[in-house]
């Protein structure tokens, strides 16, 4: 990305000035974004969105490294990082993805290498399992409210707090014609409006899992949960079950829609003037409350990477330090507003309100255990059919937990 | 050619069709009667996860996989049918046309059901529209001018050149949003159309872009088969005063007979495996097909495992739908064979 290597440079450039060897740093050109020099080839899968590209593009400073960013980076991962040996070495993760890697035990404890390379990780990135330091986060992720302030204004709306809020606005951004869909939504048939529905679902407090792994989603929190999406999806694109987070947020950047509860990796694209016709005028806020003076209805996700147990040991320790490189403090502050990075370099700005609201208004973190990891699926299955119209929310609940159980059944947690 | 000598020729690829065919399918068959569970045990374990500037740590009790050597321990259990009663469900078949059901909603509800409606759909109504538009652009071609035929030929290829997916991903943004062709039926019709919102658009699509990419198939095969009609049958029913239709009637379309079987054997095989379309439309939400069933069993769920026993059994059920599908077809080939034999 041309313009990720501009900012780079850029933040390269700010940093060279205050550097006191000037000359010395200047003679060393673009090597000199890595501390070290890479021999080994590294390889690495993630997700593809425009936070883990900056990382990797400055892991790739290093030399010999590889990344590959995809959007299904979850149905390769558990696969290729069983391979021996593994097929890549980091493992790019969301917090759900890290689930399978540890059930089938393909991922190694990072202690070691964290007392050895880690002294500028903060505490609070060190992802601990059972007291072993499993994963290292690189940046905390929630789908939070976006929406237009200049139409917010032009019609006298304030910030919504709840759903029902936004309904009544949503009604009147319609009504006023300003903008082609009221709202944009992930509701892309599959895990994006799974996802929705987890978000919504935890807002009005229900929970997914009960004691012994037995579905509990079938309740009257599911179905106000599959209500209000259901009256959600008036205000979007007719198209909305097959509009993920890169189209929604296209949209957004087009003018096409007003309001959205978008993921906080998406928020530094609306202000990038070379993609976005609405610069500046995309406010982040807390995602809104399923119920009155409730928490924001949203989870927190945290992305992060681990590394393969899959490789030698040399390996690894290169793996690590060329990841280290990925998210050191000059990437951050080249990159401040991608992501909520969990960096000392990061300064929290515009873009981080959403995000940062919505972790403090008290959302749940997301839940990431095998049986929810079952739940995803079923939710991604079973959801669609409630919104062509083929079933009511009754039997979408009763399908959904019905599918729950055949998958927990053959996967040994239900017995 | 004598009997050893033909066993000659035919054993490599006989050999290559054992390993190849016959044993993946006997692996696949034997699969589907076996479930893989993994062997969890119930811990008590302090996970910390980033919130927002401070680590929350919860302590709780989770299932955790038994891990034997740095991998989880599973079994292996036989589990009979079980894997066919999950995808066919005859429990919710059956409660769906008793008294008080739901009928046919009740059945589109269960995924395989489902995707056999639409596959057979998708199947039974592309055939005669592919060897229609194949028979129509062999015809036409057949009496155009000879230099016109080499750039027409070409042209009517193209559509089956390209690949299946990369098709159907450039139509879809052809007319998903404001895509250029959407755009074009909104200044055309006035409306405003929208495709994929609603199943039927989205299955209309789906059927045109299938009859587009095969139709010159088709349509080369029948080409190329009415190059070898019998020209003095032709002179001799003109002669007789036979019209363009009779003509067409009573000596082109018994001569292309044998080929229109041949090519609705293979576009019956292929369109029952119906698959690229699903993905490339992303048509998932509102139709799905037998392979599209069987590839979503496949592929691992949000805790990393397959269901590899279902899909095998789905697998099965599709092949033996396509074998059902052929037989009839067979059958007149075979019958045909024997009598002119």
């Amino acid at each position: 990305m041309r313009q990720g290597f501009n900012r780079e440079t850029m933040g390269m450039f700010k940093t060279l000035m205050l550097a006191t060897a000037l000359t010395v740093a200047v003679a060393s050109g673009a090597q000199a974004a890595c501390a070290f020099r890479n021999e080994t080839p590294i390889r690495m899968l993630a997700a593809s969105f425009p936070a883990w590209k900056a990382a990797t593009d400055a892991m790739a400073e290093c030399g010999n490294f590889q990344a590959e960013l995809d959007l299904q980076f979850r149905d390769k991962q558990p696969a290729a990082m069983a391979a021996q040996p593994a097929r890549y070495h980091i493992a790019g993760l969301a917090v759900n993805s890290l689930v399978p890697l540890l059930d089938q035990g393909t991922v190694r404890p990072l202690d070691d290498l964290v007392a050895k390379y880690g002294k500028d990780l903060l505490p609070n990135q060190l992802i601990r399992i059972d007291g072993k330091v499993m994963a290292i986060a690189i940046l905390v992720n929630a789908q939070h409210l976006m929406y237009r302030e200049d139409i917010y204004k032009q019609l006298g709306l304030s910030e919504p707090k709840t759903y029902d809020e936004l309904l009544t606005q949503l009604e009147t951004i319609k009504k006023s014609g300003l903008v082609q869909y009221p709202l944009g939504g992930t509701y892309r048939a599959g895990w994006d409006l799974a996802t929705e529905f987890v978000n919504l679902y935890f807002g009005y407090g229900g929970a997914f899992i009960g004691a012994g792994n037995v579905p509990t989603v079938n309740n009257t929190s599911g179905q106000r949960t599959l209500e209000m999406m259901k009256k959600l999806t008036a205000y979007m694109d007719p198209e909305y079950l097959a509009s993920d987070a890169p189209y929604v947020a296209k949209q957004f950047q087009q003018g096409k829609i007003a309001v959205s509860n978008l993921w906080a990796t998406r928020a530094g694209a609306m202000d990038d003037p070379k993609e976005s016709t609405v610069v500046g005028k995309v406010v982040m806020a807390a995602a809104p409350a399923a119920v009155p003076g409730g928490k924001p209805a949203t989870t927190i996700w945290w992305d992060g990477f681990a590394i393969a147990k899959n490789i030698p040991d040399a390996e690894a320790d290169t793996a690590f330090r060329v990841a280290l490189e990925g998210i050191d403090g000059e990437m951050v502050r080249a990159n401040n507003d991608l992501a909520v990075w969990l960096s000392k370099d990061y300064k929290p700005g515009r873009a981080a309100r959403g995000a940062a609201e919505s972790a403090q208004g008290g959302a749940t973190p997301y839940p990431a255990t095998t049986a929810m990891g079952l739940m995803q699926t079923a939710l991604a299955q079973n959801l669609p059919g409630f919104f062509t119209g083929a079933q009511t929310a009754e039997q979408t609940l009763a399908r959904i937990e019905a599918a729950y159980t055949t998958a927990a059944r053959e996967r040994g947690l239900l017995r | 050619m004598k009997t050893r000598t033909l066993l000659w020729f035919v054993a490599p690829s006989v050999a290559l069709m054992l390993v190849f065919i016959a044993l993946p399918l006997a692996s696949v068959f034997w699969q589907s009667f076996f479930v893989t569970r993994t062997l969890f045990q119930e811990v008590t374990v302090e996970s910390c996860q980033p919130g927002f500037l401070t680590q929350t740590c919860t302590t709780e009790l989770r299932s955790q996989p038994i891990l034997r050597d740095g991998k989880p321990v599973t079994e292996r259990v036989f589990v009979g049918w079980e894997n066919y009663r999950l995808v066919m469900r005859p429990d919710a078949l059956v409660a769906a046309f008793s008294p008080g059901g739901g009928g046919w909603a009740d059945v589109r509800q269960i995924d395989f059901w489902r995707a056999l409606r639409f596959t057979l759909t998708f199947t039974l109504v592309t055939l005669p529209l592919v060897i229609g538009l194949g028979l129509v652009i062999a015809l036409a071609l057949n009496t155009a001018i000879a230099s016109l035929r080499g750039p027409i030929i070409f042209v009517s290829l193209l559509p089956f050149i390209i690949t299946p997916v990369v098709g159907a991903l450039s139509i879809r943004w052809l007319f998903i949003g404001d895509g250029i062709l959407t755009a074009a039926l909104r200044w055309l019709t006035g409306e405003n159309v929208i495709m994929f919102a609603q199943g039927w658009t989205i299955e209309v699509l789906l059927l045109t872009y299938r009859v587009w990419h095969v139709a010159p198939f088709a349509f080369i095969v029948f080409y190329a088969a009415l190059q070898t009609v019998n020209q003095d049958t032709l002179e001799s029913a003109v002669v007789d005063g036979a019209s363009r239709f009779e003509r067409l009637r009573y000596v082109i379309l018994p001569h292309l007979a044998p080929f229109m079987v041949f090519v609705a054997l293979i576009h019956l095989m292929d369109a029952y495996r119906v698959f690229d379309e699903i993905v490339g439309f992303s048509a998932q939400a509102h139709h799905i097909s037998l392979q599209w069933l069987t590839y979503s069993l496949l592929m691992p769920d949000g805790s990393g495992s397959r269901a590899i026993g279902r899909a095998s059994a789905s697998s099965m059920l599709t092949m033996i739908g396509i074998v059902a599908l052929l037989i009839p077809l067979l059958v007149r080939t075979w019958r045909d064979h024997h009598q002119k034999g």
